[in-house]
């Protein structure tokens, strides 16, 4: 289980509804569903891991959250929670209001381009940075806007969504000692629990 | 050796007929005061008689769907590639049943049948039919069977259409609803092209107003003809451009050259239209084109599909292929979109094919793999 999604659990109330955007072979929505009893719907374009979803007895529905997310009505869902996505879709700041529209509350988690691992290698090689944890090269990145703690929050103000909380893992499984005093700079993941 | 002894098939099969006396009252408001239906079944009911699965067959489909009739039949049923052992309708694991519709013409009770009343074929005179029809005829052959649930109704376009009505006239009586290269209702477009095949079959002379069988001619033309259409319908453009393209089975078009050229696709589609005409009943085909025409499954719900499926009780597969044209992926996700607003648990997948409509019978590997994930799911929950 990846880290990001061990913390936003406890964010889920059991026995409530969650869409998974981009819920990938739905490991997490298996988690809540067996764990907390949640009734779980996911979005996902992977072949691969759709079937696999399928395979786990979820509801999987194949959709581009690129082509928008209007089929699913207002408030439909109690959570809404996008993990490691939001820098790979075309227009994340529409995608953010579409997951407060279709639920009372949103859990986002994103790679903070503002950690300092990042930072250091733009600062000193000149060059995208390119690591474990984002192996692509700017040409052929899935992960087309990066953005920083900071950036996020600014979006959010912008648009009147609040922040309930916020929560960041870094690179290993030790909880970073500064990432919660200085998320934009030890954070290499953040995580909000939001809502309007 | 055979094909029918074949670790992956469900070998030699029988048809059954089950007879059923009391009057079968209709859509059209007529009864059918008696009828018969031919069916096989597939593997074995369990002591809980929880993992029947019930096969529905689209416009010129039968109850054959798998297996083979004799060790030297070369054709399997319809659906050989997605029936049988380890295959996505799995009959290790579930008991399949697979029939052929009131109104057909491959042995349940329909236009080619005695008219008790008159002693004569019904012909023309063969009460009009509607999806909910077959639906309420298969839910008797369910009775019949002693399964008072479905593990699951599975159909592919005109099938998909019993399927999905199925599980509004029958709530209780379905676990899964499985529906594949379907729609909720026809566009102009498939209504367009469904008259043309009746009237290709209306026009022709020896249908003899549909009483051909007493006149004792066949209206093997219009049947052909009307065949033709529909499988025009059935392929993408794509898949005809690879199988055929332009290649000439015979003549040439070099100049100074002045014998006929015939297409390879022409002779393709004469070949499949006389192959039907030979086997299949026209007064079927008529009837079962028009309950295609007038299936509207929200019609009964103030059109509103997300009310329709609010009455359903069970989860759905929705199927799609990306060049089927006559029930394209836009029509499925009409009904994936209904029952997400109709907050039922959907499944869909839109599978990338070149074959057109046609690719619900094939063995597409992403489409097994789709198929075979749901059916573990439906057998979980036997």
């Amino acid at each position: 289980m990846r880290l990001d999604l061990a913390h936003i659990q406890r964010w889920i109330r059991p026995g409530s509804r969650v869409l998974d955007l981009g819920c990938g072979d739905g490991e997490f929505l298996q988690l809540l569903r067996d764990q907390r009893q949640v009734r779980g719907t996911g979005i996902e374009i992977g072949e691969r891991e759709i079937t696999a979803a399928i395979a786990r007895g979820l509801n999987i529905v194949e959709q581009n959250m690129d082509e928008g997310l209007g089929n699913f009505p207002d408030q439909s869902f109690d959570t809404v929670v996008m993990a490691h996505a939001l820098q790979a879709v075309h227009f994340p700041d529409r995608v953010l209001d579409e997951m407060l529209r279709i639920g009372r509350e949103g859990i986002v988690t994103f790679p903070n381009f503002g950690h300092w691992r990042c930072r250091l290698y733009l600062g000193t090689r000149g060059r995208m940075p390119v690591s474990r944890f984002m192996p692509y090269n700017w040409y052929d990145t899935p992960n087309i806007h990066f953005c920083t703690v900071k950036d996020f929050e600014a979006l959010c103000e912008q648009k009147n969504i609040r922040i309930l909380a916020r929560d960041v893992v870094g690179n290993t499984d030790r909880q970073p000692l500064f990432a919660s005093v200085w998320p934009n700079l030890f954070a290499a993941t953040a995580i909000y629990h939001i809502t309007r | 050796m055979a094909p029918a002894v074949n670790q992956h098939s469900v070998g030699i099969v029988e048809p059954r007929v089950a007879r059923f006396t009391e009057p079968l009252a209709l859509a059209c408001g007529r009864d059918l005061a008696t009828h018969e239906l031919v069916f096989e079944t597939y593997g074995e009911l369990n002591e809980q008689r929880s993992n029947a699965v019930l096969i529905c067959h689209a416009l010129s489909g039968n109850h054959h769907a798998a297996g083979y009739h004799s060790p030297e039949d070369k054709k399997a049923g319809w659906w050989n590639e997605c029936i049988g052992p380890g295959k996505p309708i799995d009959t290790n694991r579930f008991y399949v049943v697979s029939l052929n519709n009131i109104g057909g013409c491959h042995g349940s009770t329909g236009p080619t049948s005695i008219n008790p009343q008159t002693g004569k074929p019904w012909g023309p005179d063969f009460p009009p039919l509607r999806a909910r029809d077959w639906v309420n005829s298969q839910a008797r052959l369910a009775d019949y069977l002693g399964i008072d649930c479905w593990a699951a109704v599975v159909g592919g376009s005109l099938g998909g259409m019993q399927a999905m009505r199925w599980s509004l006239e029958y709530p209780e009586r379905v676990r899964h609803c499985i529906v594949i290269a379907a729609a909720m209702k026809l566009s102009a477009q498939n209504l367009a092209f469904n008259e043309v095949a009746r009237q290709a079959i209306l026009s022709d002379p020896a249908f003899s107003e549909g009483r051909y069988q007493e006149q004792g001619t066949l209206p093997v033309q219009g049947l052909a003809l009307a065949r033709m259409v529909g499988h025009i319908t059935y392929l993408s453009d794509h898949a005809m451009a690879n199988k055929f393209g332009r290649d000439l089975r015979s003549g040439s078009l070099d100049q100074g050259n002045d014998e006929n050229v015939e297409f390879q696709v022409q002779s393709y589609l004469r070949y499949q239209g006389s192959q039907f005409s030979g086997s299949f009943d026209a007064n079927t085909y008529i009837l079962m084109t028009r309950a295609l025409d007038y299936f509207d499954l929200a019609r009964e719900y103030n059109n509103d599909p997300v009310e329709a499926f609010g009455h359903a009780k069970c989860s759905y597969l929705v199927v799609s292929f990306s060049t089927d044209w006559r029930f394209s992926p836009a029509r499925s996700r009409e009904i994936v979109n209904a029952l997400i607003a109709a907050d039922r648990p959907v499944t869909y997948a839109e599978i990338e094919a070149d074959e057109g409509h046609d690719a619900f019978l094939l063995p597409i590997p992403r489409y097994m793999d789709v198929f075979s994930a749901y059916m573990q799911r439906v057998g979980a929950t036997n």
